[in-house]
């Protein structure tokens, strides 16, 4: 699997397939049983620690599907976190870099509140301001549309479309949402169990031959996924039944 | 059927030892950690004012009643001896030795550790440490070296306090309700308590319950199961095996620094 330099990448699949698993994997936070993961041409699991928030730090920034703001913070000082972490910028560049990074975002007048007073969507833009802070070379999403309304999607899509292009970034997109994936990928890995089933730019799948692919795109009940969890025949489960 | 009992007993001591060998580990990584937080005392301050101020009020509570019991029992027994001016002994050696940790440490168990432990468990299970990895931020240094470091300082502090509030409670209860003169509660402490072998081994004691009940509250949030059966289970956790840590610990030590 590659992905490529200055594009947005999905990688989409059903729930439980792996998905956020792979962004850990590539972020270094678990180690993989077989294979290797390269980032910028280091292997990250041959890395120190010290090395590998190194690399993070520099090259990488991720949105988690919660937002993983910093609940103690408000607004203002979660952006400013990775900023005076890894900064010694004096108080008065971290307050304009906030500002702009929030203005990005259009949350530059929700900078007082704190996580909690945040709706869904809001508490995604704020964690992408902040992911965005250090100007990262790449940006992994997490389901960054699960459970929004349409508007906030619509805004979400835009952001990410956007600052991929305006920041020249490379975007690593997670999710099972095929409309609004398939909008702005370059190129998406459909994957399942933990394997690729197909890749291509968004049009090929469009076009794919394979059933599987159909129904995930198509969101079909039935099909090579089955509807049913495994089981055995209904008739032979109803006939075991004691006798009252 | 006995082969799947010992396969169960086998499988619970091997992840029990692996528990004690993970909070072992994380205990080194705590230490390897507390450097950082000299470029940043503001996060042990704040850490200090959450597990130590935040728990005062019971502790002032709780030393002061203990002391005026202690005082009242302490006075039934020795009235019928006639040895009712040795009641500030009775009462200030009670305390300084035994109730003073101890019961710091259980308290502090109960309003402090759990609250730890709840804290950074919900952090983990609202992705906030992976969050925080992922922003080349260790968490390690940032969220549990200055809770773990704010503990140990706090639970000696929070003990002597315990101590002078229950030793005031005592002297109200020993000279305005029971009649004792002033200057015999007072002579009589004087003249008996040891600073080195009452007091200093009574804050030992204290440290080392400190240390312990901390370690166990911050370990099981960070280990916890990230979700709310998890959360609360390794709530409850921290409680009771702080207090039976508490009061196991505090047998060996009576033992070690007590016995004839």
């Amino acid at each position: 699997m590659d992905i490529e330099r200055g594009k947005v990448t999905a990688i989409m699949g059903p729930s439980g397939t792996g998905k956020t698993t792979l962004l850990k994997l590539i972020g270094g936070q678990l180690k993989p049983d077989a294979g290797t993961v390269h980032v910028d041409g280091d292997n990250v699991h041959k890395l120190s620690q010290s090395a590998l928030y190194d690399l993070r730090r520099r090259t990488m920034g991720m949105l988690f599907q919660s937002g993983a703001l910093l609940t103690d913070l408000s607004v203002y000082d979660n952006v400013a976190f990775p900023l005076r972490e890894h900064t010694s910028l004096p108080e008065v560049a971290i307050h304009h870099l906030v500002l702009l990074k929030l203005e990005a975002v259009g949350l530059r007048g929700a900078r007082d509140l704190m996580p909690a007073e945040l709706s869904g969507g809001m508490a995604r833009r704020v964690a992408l301001a902040r992911a965005i802070a250090l100007d990262p070379q790449m940006i992994m999403f997490d389901e960054p549309f699960t459970g929004q309304d349409p508007i906030s999607m619509g805004v979400l899509i835009k952001l990410i479309h956007d600052m991929n292009y305006a920041l020249s970034m490379t975007s690593v997109v997670v999710s099972h949402d095929v409309e609004e994936t398939a909008s702005i990928a370059d190129y998406i890995y459909v994957i399942s169990d933990g394997k690729v089933i197909q890749s291509g730019t968004p049009m090929e799948l469009k076009h794919s031959k394979s059933d599987w692919v159909q129904q995930f795109l198509g969101g079909v009940a039935d099909g090579p996924v089955p509807f049913h969890y495994a089981s055995q025949p209904l008739m032979d489960d109803l006939m075991q039944a004691e006798p009252i | 059927m006995i082969g799947d009992k010992l396969q169960a007993l086998g499988r619970s001591t091997l992840s029990r030892f692996s528990r004690v060998g993970r909070a072992s580990l994380f205990l080194w990584q705590i230490l390897l950690s507390l450097p950082y937080m000299m470029a940043r005392p503001f996060l042990l301050v704040r850490q200090l004012y959450y597990v130590g101020v935040q728990t005062l009020l019971i502790i002032l509570v709780a030393g002061l009643f203990v002391g005026m019991v202690l005082a009242l029992q302490a006075y039934i027994v020795l009235v019928d001896f006639g040895a009712e001016d040795s009641i500030s002994l009775m009462v200030s050696l009670s305390i300084l030795r035994e109730l003073g940790p101890v019961f710091t440490g259980l308290l502090f168990a109960g309003r402090a550790g759990s609250a730890l432990t709840a804290e950074i468990g919900l952090m983990k299970s609202t992705e906030q440490l992976s969050g925080m990895e992922m922003m080349a931020v260790n968490p390690m240094q940032y969220i549990i070296a200055p809770r773990f470091l704010a503990g140990v300082i706090a639970v000696p502090l929070l003990t002597s306090i315990f101590m002078a509030v229950a030793i005031l409670g005592g002297y109200f209860v020993a000279t305005e309700m029971l009649g004792i003169y002033e200057g015999v509660f007072w002579s009589q402490m004087q003249t008996n308590v040891d600073f080195y072998s009452d007091l200093m081994n009574g804050m030992i004691k204290s440290l080392v319950f400190g240390f312990v009940i901390v370690w166990i509250a911050v370990f099981e949030g960070y280990d916890c199961m990230p979700t709310s059966e998890g959360l609360g289970q390794a709530t409850t956790r921290t409680v009771v095996h702080g207090s039976l840590a508490v009061l196991g610990l505090d047998f060996i030590l009576t033992a070690l620094m007590f016995s004839v």
